[in-house]
């Protein structure tokens, strides 16, 4: 990659595992050489199954973990060597938005203490600035000032899901994980959620890293999105690109699969129903992680773990198969 | 087409020290023999509330199934059914699949015991008969290796696995009807086709007439023959699923619809997104409970409950665009809403 493309590059992820010892002779391979890059300004969109990696990949590249090997650069830096001065900038500038909105707030807390606390360690505001900050991150969520004073059992769901955004927002980060923000609220109120992260993302030039299991909502705001699958990243290309023309048979099986709300549509016909489920991650076999879900799979899947490499300008897959399956569809 | 449950009228309430909660205001639908009917609505619309009066699991004295609701299967009484009968009449006519596989099963129990359990009961089958038909149940919901997989416990098998045996259990004494409450929000969507797959193949394999609670528009659209919309403890609108997807009358419909994103849809646009929030359920309400958050909302909406305007055998629809004076308003299928 050239100079100038990687300060284009808001973070860059090299190779990256992250193994968990689960046993003395057990490794948990959750995530497992991933290598991808985000551009500044852009929503990358992660899906994938429960379990196939999307969350641990999500806060290694914050260092909310240790990666156990390979490198995540943020800005050029390799984050795993930042410390003093450094470090805290970085930890400034990623942030983090969590899946559960329950569990994410601290209930002891008042919504205006949550939210102040991370301005408290990286910016030194006067009481009166805090207050008018705190009012000014509200009503960009959407909510009132009086909501400052309040618990967060006080509020619904959706209500601390713009609180749990409101924090990120108060140390001017620029890039986000959004970890599945949406999954555990209502469908109006999820629209009302990615509306505003949308919104905020236009006004901030923010960066999303948006992880989430709904392929519909992540192709709606993603502008490039990546396919995991059991700890590696099996697909990733532009939103248009992946989801009119996927490569990998997995990709490809769970767009099918997605219901859509047409009563006409014949779902059946189209569908690529997958048999079995989603293997343990524990110890995984050597070979293509997905060779035994796969109907294409063959004698080298199950040998050789396929490397993602760029099939067509800015289309990555990971599939020994793809280009002759592809070929012989468009037959 | 045969009914064979009957509601009318049915309210639910809630004893809390706030006041009494009225999670469900008078809803009357009927279910025919072999067909599935949707139940779609948001969190805290009373949907699971009704499934479970169906069945009279709510426990008295918090929750209370009030004067004049009445619920007919085949004709018998269930509000006022003694304890026996009742207790025949669930899991032998009518049982029902939970939410959350993972918390529903007892961990301290294999599975093979847990589905054996209602066999015993109701089918007075002895212990050896009942381990028999626990693994043609398994085999029946696609389990593999029923024979070994009988003796698991649930941490052993996987969310899917375990809603399959939900199913088994629920379908052990071959009820009439089967309430799904939820069957595949706790699933990934490779494991929800394959669950939603297994309960056609079953209502067509047994003739059994399913109710399906979700929130999800996509399920409803590939699985329901009826649906019916609910808000507020009310069905607003109900109707075959063809005339709610494609030419619902109710503005509460329409933001359901526009507020789940599509493939189809232009990515990054705005979401239609519902302001505001569903009314208070401990408050009276003497008026249309949408009226607050409706783009469509006219004087009348706020002073006076909209009567059920009947537009095919099928189809009816509770608002006041359909009142002969309401102004001219495009659907959100682009059709008049006013036919």
């Amino acid at each position: 990659m050239s100079e100038q493309q990687n300060t284009q590059n808001i973070v860059e992820v090299t190779d990256l595992c992250k193994y968990f010892r689960v046993s003395r002779k057990a490794t948990l391979k959750a995530v497992d050489h991933v290598t991808l890059s985000i551009r500044r300004g852009e929503t990358l969109g992660l899906v994938g199954e429960s379990g196939c990696g999307k969350t641990t990949c999500g806060r290694t590249m914050i260092r909310l973990y240790e990666p156990t090997s390979g490198t995540v650069k943020f800005n050029g830096k390799d984050i795993s060597k930042l410390s003093g001065k450094e470090l805290l900038q970085f930890k400034k500038d990623a942030q983090i938005i969590f899946q559960d909105p329950y569990a994410s707030l601290d209930p002891r807390m008042t919504i205006g203490e949550i939210i102040t606390e991370g301005m408290n360690v990286h910016y030194r505001y006067s009481e009166e600035e805090k207050r008018k900050r705190v009012h000014e991150l509200l009503n960009r969520v959407g909510l009132t000032a009086d909501y400052a004073n309040r618990f967060a059992h006080e509020l619904s769901g959706g209500q601390r899901q713009r609180i749990g955004i409101a924090r990120a927002l108060a140390v001017n980060p620029q890039f986000i994980v959004c970890d599945e923000p949406i999954s555990a609220l209502d469908v109006s109120i999820q629209a009302q959620v990615v509306n505003l992260l949308i919104r905020l993302q236009k006004e901030d030039q923010l960066t999303y890293l948006f992880i989430s299991h709904d392929l519909a909502m992540v192709k709606h705001i993603s502008d490039r999105v990546g396919v995991m699958y059991l700890g590696n990243l099996v697909e990733l290309a532009s939103n248009v690109e992946l989801y009119d023309h996927p490569l990998h048979p997995y990709t490809k099986a769970l767009i099918s699969a997605i219901p859509t709300a047409d009563p006409e549509e014949d779902m059946s016909s189209k569908q690529i129903k997958l048999e079995g489920e989603v293997p343990s991650p524990i110890n995984p076999p050597d070979g293509c992680r997905f060779c035994q879900r796969c109907r294409y799979a063959c004698e080298q899947c199950r040998k050789e773990t396929p490397v993602l490499r760029e099939v067509q300008p800015g289309h990555f897959v990971a599939c020994h198969r793809c280009e002759e399956l592809d070929q012989s569809q468009k037959k | 087409m045969e009914p064979i449950l009957e509601v009318k009228d049915l309210h639910v309430s809630f004893n809390t020290y706030a006041g009494e909660v009225k999670a469900v205001r008078g809803v009357s639908f009927t279910l025919n023999k072999g067909e599935t009917l949707a139940f779609v609505g948001e969190s805290g619309c009373g949907k699971t509330v009704t499934a479970k009066a169906i069945l009279r699991l709510l426990k008295p004295p918090f929750a209370e199934i009030k004067e004049g609701s009445e619920i007919r299967y085949q004709g018998q009484d269930v509000v006022h059914m003694d304890k026996k009968t009742l207790s025949n009449y669930r899991g032998e006519e009518v049982s029902m699949i939970f939410q959350d596989p993972m918390t529903s099963l007892n961990p301290t129990m294999k599975i093979g015991k847990q589905i054996m359990e209602s066999l015993k009961i109701h089918k007075h089958l002895n212990k050896e008969q009942a381990r028999k038909e626990a693994i043609e149940l398994l085999r029946l919901v696609n389990i593999p290796s029923p024979e070994t997989r009988v003796d698991s416990y649930p941490h052993e098998l996987s969310g899917g696995m375990r809603q399959r045996v939900m199913i088994a259990i629920a379908l052990a004494c071959s009820p009439s009807i089967l309430i799904a409450d939820e069957p595949t929000t706790a699933l990934d969507v490779t494991i929800q086709i394959q669950i939603m797959d297994l309960l056609k193949d079953l209502k067509t394999k047994l003739g059994t007439a399913i109710i399906l609670v979700t929130h999800d528009l996509g399920v409803v659209a590939n699985f329901a023959d009826r649906v019916q919309v609910m808000y507020a403890g009310q069905v607003l609108e109900r109707g075959t699923t063809r005339e709610i997807f494609q030419d619902s009358r109710h503005p509460y419909t329409w933001a359901l619809l526009s507020s789940v994103p599509t493939l189809a849809k232009e990515s990054k646009q705005e979401l239609y997104a519902l302001k505001g929030t569903p009314p208070d359920l401990i408050l009276p309400l003497n008026h249309c409970p949408f009226a607050a958050r409706c783009e469509h909302c006219m004087q009348i909406c706020k002073e006076q409950m909209p009567p059920e305007t009947v537009l095919s055998e099928t189809h009816k629809v509770s608002c006041w665009l359909q009142h002969p004076d309401a102004p001219r308003t495009i659907t959100f299928h682009g059709k008049e809403a006013r036919s």
